[in-house]
């Protein structure tokens, strides 16, 4: 039997038809309204959502670049930490739970009470940087509510010996001093970051994109010899700790490449335990440190004499009776002499003979001079806190200032600068750009007196390390050597201070083919003794004498033991 | 005409099939790659230790204090010394 055939059995209304039909096309209009609104309108969230429950994005974390010294030696690295932070609302921990914590973190448990209640509900460092071992035993104590952070934490092995060059960083692993702030952009690196798919177990299954590849900061290898560092650190601490003075500082400079090969300040700090640390330990008295240069600057004005041809080394000046005065001020001379030649005047450092001198040039002239060689500006190291010094215009020159100027008074330097206006006659006129940080390529100079001239002041300085001179002390063995002693007394409030004087010795040896160029301070020196030759040079001559036998330069004297004169016999230089 | 279905069947169950495995190979060799790439890293963290280790074990001023005070070593009087000058001034390296 079919309906077909049998028409009439069921006659069902139309509407019935178009009732059912209209349903269905009403039910498929909202799928289809839904489906747009979820696939058109909604699909950006809806596929964040998605993601959310299997991709994540992971830092990628970038390592501080190390520095290195010129051998390779590491001198600043940084090596991962872990920092224990807690949530104080969630955190709970059973009185034993508390003491071993305390114990592990080397805190008091009131401490960690004050901590835990005090102002911050939702974060608190309880300890940062702590040993990755102690972490792990931190963890395994499982207290609710301590978490954990890796951090990175700089070590610096060689400690207070390159303190103050290498300087250090922050707790946050930022640069704060020294080489670390003037390098921070080159050693931080950058942090990166990729998105990847993690299963359900939290590993990770694939790598979807890399959002911003890590950059490791770089390393960087500074020009100093971590050898002659130490020896010229233990040089410079012997000789502060003899004389009980209140600081000191050296630089050494390759005379060759301009690099700094060693950089010693007294008092120091050891950049691992920065708990107790004054202004004086921190100050870079080499670069920062300004002072009045005393008779270390009267070999410029000599050269500038005998540059422009108003003396010749052996032109004689007239220093009787040893005092000289201009304008109610007069200038002594310690060991009142004779008649001098221009070459005697350095070797026994006569203030009237210089000032002499002096007073024959044109004061714009001297000034010229003095900038040329680096004076009144910074040395351009490019570390932070370089001091310029102060050369004043040559118009507001008296003659008395230009008198004094010429034996280093009225005008300030710092170490480094003294130290880098030598290269200019240690290279026969040529002044070298310093480099804190290893060059491999050769520098170029710049010309700044004529070779003529840088050789005569080579042999009146190296007069003065011989019997007679200011600084036989500075000799060594195997090696001619050259310099100039300087003892000036301190500028305090405006004027100058009995008593109280900074010694001071610049030379380069050896005087064949200067290499290395040394500049040594001593501030105020306290046990009687206070001349540049009996404080300063000895410290020249020991670091020296090790330094080249380091660099394994030929010698160029013979090798006869130095004697020493006795007591009193050196001659004393003008204060 | 069913033949061709078949066949085409065939072949997409092969291609489903490669690569689900080539998927699940992708990713072994990736963790694979990422357990390295962790290696790696705790490696170099141990690298920059020991190096710090070395540093402060051969710092100059502990190495001159070992040698002069337990070995009784001294520098030698520069008298002593032969300087032995190179051929020529090229052959140093």
């Amino acid at each position: 039997m079919s309906y077909a055939a049998t028409p009439a059995l069921v006659r069902l209304p139309i509407w019935r038809a178009r009732i059912v039909l209209f349903a269905f096309v009403g039910a498929f209009a909202v799928l289809l309204g839904r489906s747009v609104w979820l696939q058109a309108v909604k699909t950006g969230f809806l596929q964040e959502r998605g993601e959310a429950r299997y991709s994540r994005v992971l830092e990628v974390p970038a390592t501080r670049g190390r520095i290195l010294d010129r051998r390779g030696d590491a001198l600043a690295i940084s090596t991962p930490v872990k920092s224990i932070w807690a949530i104080p609302e969630d955190f709970r921990a059973s009185p034993a739970q508390l003491r071993q914590l305390g114990r592990l973190l080397d805190a008091e448990p009131r401490e960690l009470h004050r901590k835990l209640n005090g102002a911050a509900r939702d974060f608190v460092y309880l300890k940062r940087q702590i040993p990755p071992e102690t972490a792990e035993r931190v963890a395994e104590l499982g207290i609710a509510g301590v978490y954990q952070q890796r951090e990175y934490r700089r070590y610096y092995p060689s400690g207070e010996t390159m303190a103050h060059v290498v300087g250090f960083t922050g707790v946050d692993d930022t640069g704060q001093e020294g080489i670390e702030l003037a390098f921070q952009g080159s050693l931080a690196g950058a942090p990166g970051s990729r998105r990847v798919i993690k299963d359900r177990l939290g590993h990770v299954v694939e790598d979807i994109e890399s959002i911003r590849a890590a950059q490791d900061g770089k390393d960087l290898s500074l020009a100093l010899d971590g050898k002659i560092q130490s020896l010229a650190f233990a040089a410079l601490k012997q000789a502060v700790d003899t004389h009980k003075a209140k600081g000191g500082a050296l630089v050494a400079i390759d005379a060759r490449s301009g690099e700094v090969l060693a950089l010693a300040n007294v008092p120091t700090y050891n950049p691992n335990n920065r708990a107790r640390m004054t202004g004086a330990q921190l100050r870079n008295r080499v670069i920062t440190d300004l002072f009045e240069p005393g008779s270390t600057l009267k070999p410029f004005t000599v050269a500038l004499a005998l540059d422009l041809g108003k003396v010749t080394p052996d032109t004689v000046i007239q220093t009787a009776p040893g005092r000289l005065t201009i304008a109610n001020y007069t200038i002594h001379d310690a060991h009142p002499g004779g008649a001098m030649s221009v070459a005697q005047v350095i070797q026994k450092s006569s203030n009237v003979g210089a000032a002499k001198i002096a007073l024959s040039l044109p004061r714009e002239e001297m000034r010229e001079l003095f900038r040329r060689v680096g004076f009144g500006a910074p040395p351009q190291l490019g570390f932070p806190g370089e001091a310029a010094g102060k050369v004043r215009e040559a118009r507001t020159w008296r003659p008395i200032e230009q008198a004094t100027m010429a034996y280093g008074h009225g005008i300030s330097v710092s170490l480094v600068q003294l130290a880098r206006a030598y290269t200019a006659l240690a290279r026969d006129g040529e002044l070298l750009p310093l480099s804190l940080v290893k060059t491999e390529m050769p520098v170029a100079g710049r010309r700044v007196l004529s070779a003529a001239t840088a050789r005569a002041v080579r042999a009146m300085l190296e007069a003065a390390t011989q019997p007679g001179g200011t600084a036989p002390r500075a000799r060594i063995m195997g090696w001619r050597v050259a310099g100039k002693t300087g003892t000036a007394r301190k500028l305090e409030h405006g004027g100058y201070v009995a008593h109280k004087y900074i010694a001071s010795f610049v030379g380069f040896a050896p005087v064949s083919e200067p290499r290395l160029v040394v500049a040594v301070m001593i501030d105020e020196p306290s046990t009687g003794q206070y001349y540049g030759g009996a404080v300063a040079a000895p410290v020249f001559a020991q670091v020296m004498q090790g330094a080249l036998r380091l660099l394994q330069v030929p010698h160029d004297a013979p090798l006869t033991p130095v004697e020493l004169p006795g007591e009193g016999e050196e001659a004393r230089e003008s204060t | 005409m069913a033949k061709l279905n078949l066949l085409l069947l065939l072949v997409l169950l092969a291609c489903a099939f490669g690569l689900v495995t080539s998927q699940h190979q992708g990713r072994k060799a990736f963790a694979a790659l990422e357990s390295e790439t962790t290696r790696a890293r705790e490696l170099d963290v141990e690298y920059g230790q020991l190096q710090l280790e070395a540093s402060t074990w051969g710092l100059h001023a502990r190495v001159a204090r070992i040698a002069a005070e337990t070995l009784g070593l001294r520098a030698p009087d520069p008298r002593r010394v032969r300087v032995v000058e190179p051929a020529t001034a090229a052959a140093r390296p």
